[in-house]
């Protein structure tokens, strides 16, 4: 009993312990340096993963690509030089909010654009067809009809 | 016309069907990499047989340059190491290695268990060249024309298809530029 108990207590402190060697930690001389690395490493997409950031992936190359960002800083970089030395090595992929330029614009101002469409579709359909009330109403006749019949019930 | 007009959202969905149908068969790892048409990225780094040899961007000499991305880690590298050594003694093109994240002892025996097809082999231990290149995992292999542009990267193992569908056609480009004809 006591060595399945002791088992189970060991499997789980190496959990953690595996646990805290993936993820690798810097230390920064103040807080606006730490706050710039964490909301790059959060733009950044890896660019072996599909979808994740710098952050969450535990990747080799993220991994690197984290140490990178880590020494860019340390070098007195700005945040747009970081970003522009990883788009000129990986491409736009690993922006994940894409610059506006020609190739993004369907991505950028499609939503919107659908939204217009919508929006026109709408006002054009509501206002094709009024419905007038001397129409949809009954005529004299019609009325004195549908009182005969109501009469006959 | 009224009743052309109805068939607007069929012709939309027909479209959109078409379009979504394609992106079905998109390979969503296929990345274009940033560097192609530009100059090979200079570096320091020392020769992985002899870490007293220095090497930069100016050694990788040849008319067509093949760089192949390895490790002893990377599994696929043993898959292509057949074709590269095939490769390599064709002797149409001159093969280098990016020894990428490994370490020295373990690379040096791996090129003396199988056989080194290359001239020689830059050990990057740290993947900084490997960062330069927008290498994000092994093999890739570059392609660099005499003029030290890089021509094609090419993400992946090496075998017969995709080095004659691939890599042929970049590599006779480069020939032909160079005024180079093949006797076949």
């Amino acid at each position: 009993m006591l060595n399945k108990f002791s088992t189970a207590l060991l499997s789980i402190v190496l959990s953690f312990s595996a646990l805290a060697f993936t993820s690798d930690t810097y230390t920064f001389d103040d807080e606006v340096t730490e706050k710039r690395y964490k909301s790059l490493v959060k733009d950044l997409r890896c660019p072996k993963c599909q979808n994740q950031n710098l952050a969450d992936s535990n990747s080799a190359i993220a991994t690197d690509l984290r140490r990178e960002v880590y020494e860019l800083l340390a070098q007195g970089k700005a945040d747009i030089e970081i970003v522009d030395f990883m788009v000129k090595r990986y491409g736009e992929f690993v922006l994940y909010r894409p610059k506006v330029s020609t190739t993004t614009y369907v991505l950028w101002f499609g939503p919107a654009f659908l939204l217009l469409i919508g929006v026109i579709a709408v006002v054009v359909i509501v206002r094709r067809k009024p419905i007038k009330k001397a129409q949809a109403g009954l005529s004299e006749q019609q009325k004195q009809q549908l009182d005969n019949i109501l009469k006959d019930k | 016309m009224a009743k052309l007009i109805r068939f607007i959202p069929l012709v939309l969905f027909i479209a959109l069907g078409i379009v979504l149908y394609r992106g079905l068969f998109l390979n969503p790892q296929a990345m274009p990499s940033a560097l192609i048409g530009q100059a090979m990225p200079s570096f320091n780094l020392t020769q992985l047989a002899n870490d007293k040899i220095d090497l930069s961007e100016k050694d990788l000499k040849g008319q067509v340059v093949l760089l192949n991305v390895w490790g002893t880690w990377c599994v696929y590298c043993k898959y292509e190491h057949p074709y590269l050594v095939d490769i390599a003694k064709s002797g149409r093109v001159a093969l280098y290695g990016l020894n990428y994240k490994d370490d020295r002892q373990d690379a040096q025996q791996w090129l003396t268990d199988y056989e080194d097809p290359y001239q020689f082999s830059i050990f990057d231990p740290l993947g900084k060249l490997g960062i330069e290149l927008g290498v994000t995992a092994a093999p890739e292999t570059f392609v660099i024309d005499g003029q030290g542009i890089i021509r094609m990267k090419y993400v992946g193992p090496i075998d017969g298809k995709v080095w004659q569908e691939r890599f042929l056609p970049v590599i006779e480009l480069i020939e032909k530029e160079n005024g180079i004809a093949r006797v076949k």
